[in-house]
């Protein structure tokens, strides 16, 4: 257990001096709601996270999972609904419309949360390393040699060691994923988010990012996670969402619901699993 | 005359050549910026402002639009302009032709770059300045050098238009040296010069090439 402490002051290193004191969820998204055009993607959801808590999102594709986590991250902007990260309001409901707070609390907001997306995005003309560095330098002011030696210890963790200075396209899938997860843990978040981290690996690499994310699991990370890895899901998730056509249809505990769904679209859902 | 006496004459108008070559590039490639930047600007008349510009400049011959500059302060305005016009009317002409090219080429580049890396940026918190000099911009120039190789070499070719406004650059020479000495061998000098000038651009740009090519995406 005390080694288990360690490695989570190993994240929070550096820490982040605008961690919620009070108990405020990480994460608070309330009646959020989102448009294409005429297409309704998300209907009133509202999910909130907890320190330390691991959610996974599950759902059929264009069920909302995405466009969700996209609104959390702000990079799409909802039309209804209010989004808070602890103390930080970035968004409010008036009248049934989502108004934003300004730059700046864009900014603060941005302290807390980090993503890791699908395919990486990883900036190929940037090493390892200073692709986890560079933020640390350019956006949080870090002194460099600082920088580089968080972004060093953190590489290490993702097992990484010695690829520091090569650069995305000598890396394969698997490792540009950990490169992405060590950036992302880079800035110290409270919260992390993964868009389907492993839709875009082979079954191999799948299994070396998936332990990555099971570590941090294991050290109390808070994680929001949209999954199609129903087995991973099960183990790691404290809780459940399954999404779809705009709507959180249910929500429980890992062994709950998957294993003893109570909704019909829940089970043909995952029945659709079992076949393979 | 001597090849030695030609090659001296027709050297002394290479910097004539160079001036242009070098003015033309040092005010193109940023206003190329500034061109590329309005024509994806989301205010939509700069942006057709821009298309406006861009098809007029690309759709019409340059020596037509070198001599509008020349004569066109006259002509339409009746200004008499000085003995030197000719140079700062070839340099306007020049500068806002190739601007127009390299807006397009850095457009391409920078419509290149995808998404994700601009929302990459954005999750870690860089500012949208950072993220065009510090991840956009780099990768542009990559993927541009090969495009902006050939136009830059072109440029250099393209120098020679300015005899059609008297300049005494290479070319002018070369034309006017054969002339008095019934001689070819002012036009063979001047083509091995135009053509050591772009291998010696072509080696840089090898360079740049090479230095830049230890990533791919």
């Amino acid at each position: 257990m005390a080694q288990q402490e360690d490695m989570t002051s190993a994240i929070k290193d550096g820490g982040s001096p605008l961690a919620p004191k009070t108990d405020l969820p990480l994460l608070d998204l309330e009646h959020a709601r989102k448009s294409f055009e005429d297409n309704e993607v998300l209907k009133d959801i509202s999910i909130q996270v907890g320190q330390g808590e691991v959610v996974a999102i599950i759902g059929p594709s264009g069920g909302g999972k995405s466009t969700l986590l996209r609104c959390c991250t702000l990079l799409e902007t909802l039309d209804g609904g209010s989004l808070a990260f602890g103390d930080v309001q970035v968004a409010t409901d008036r009248d049934g419309r989502a108004v934003y707070g300004g730059k700046a609390v864009m900014r603060q907001a941005k302290q807390h949360f980090g993503l890791v997306f699908q395919n990486f995005n990883l900036f190929p003309h940037y090493t390892a390393l200073r692709n986890v560095a560079d933020s640390l330098i350019s956006v949080q002011k870090m002194p460099k040699a600082q920088a580089n030696e968080r972004a060093r210890e953190l590489l290490d963790k993702m097992g990484l060691a010695g690829k520091e200075d090569m650069v995305p396209c000598d890396l394969s899938g698997g490792q540009q994923q950990r490169v992405a997860i060590a950036r992302a843990l880079a800035p110290s978040p409270d919260i992390l988010f993964f868009d389907e981290p492993t839709s875009a690996l082979d079954p191999e690499l799948t299994q070396e990012v998936l332990r990555v994310i099971r570590d941090l699991a294991a050290e109390h990370m808070t994680m929001v996670i949209v999954t199609h890895e129903m087995g991973f899901a099960h183990d790691v998730a404290d809780r459940i969402v399954f999404m779809d056509e705009g709507v959180i249809v249910e929500e429980g505990a890992a062994a709950h619901l998957i294993d003893d769904p109570n909704n019909a679209r829940t089970r043909a859902f995952l029945a659709t699993y079992d076949q393979e | 005359m001597d090849i030695l006496t030609m090659l001296g004459i027709l050297v002394g108008g290479l910097r004539v050549t160079g001036e242009i070559f070098g003015i033309t590039l040092v005010g193109a490639l940023p206003l190329g910026v500034l061109v590329a930047l309005c024509r994806m600007s989301s205010f939509r008349p700069l942006a057709y402002l821009a298309r406006l510009y861009i098809s007029v400049m690309r759709g019409t011959p340059l020596m037509l639009q070198l001599m509008f500059y020349m004569f066109g302060p006259y002509y339409i305005f009746g200004l008499s302009v000085g003995s030197n016009w000719n140079f700062y009317a070839c340099c306007i002409g020049f500068v806002l032709n190739y601007a127009a090219y390299f807006g397009e080429i850095y457009r391409s580049g920078i419509q290149s770059i995808p998404l994700g890396q601009y929302e990459a940026a954005s999750v870690l918190g860089y500012s949208s300045r950072q993220t065009f000099f510090k991840i956009v911009l780099p990768q542009v120039i990559k993927r541009i050098i090969p495009t902006m190789g050939n136009e830059i070499i072109t440029l250099v070719k393209d120098t020679s238009l300015a005899f059609a406004l008297g300049m005494l650059e290479m070319f002018t020479l070369a034309k006017q040296i054969a002339a008095a000495q019934v001689s070819m061998i002012p036009y063979v000098i001047a083509a091995l010069i135009y053509w050591v000038c772009c291998l010696i651009i072509e080696m840089i740009l090898t360079r740049v090439e090479k230095r830049l090519g230890y990533y791919h995406d």
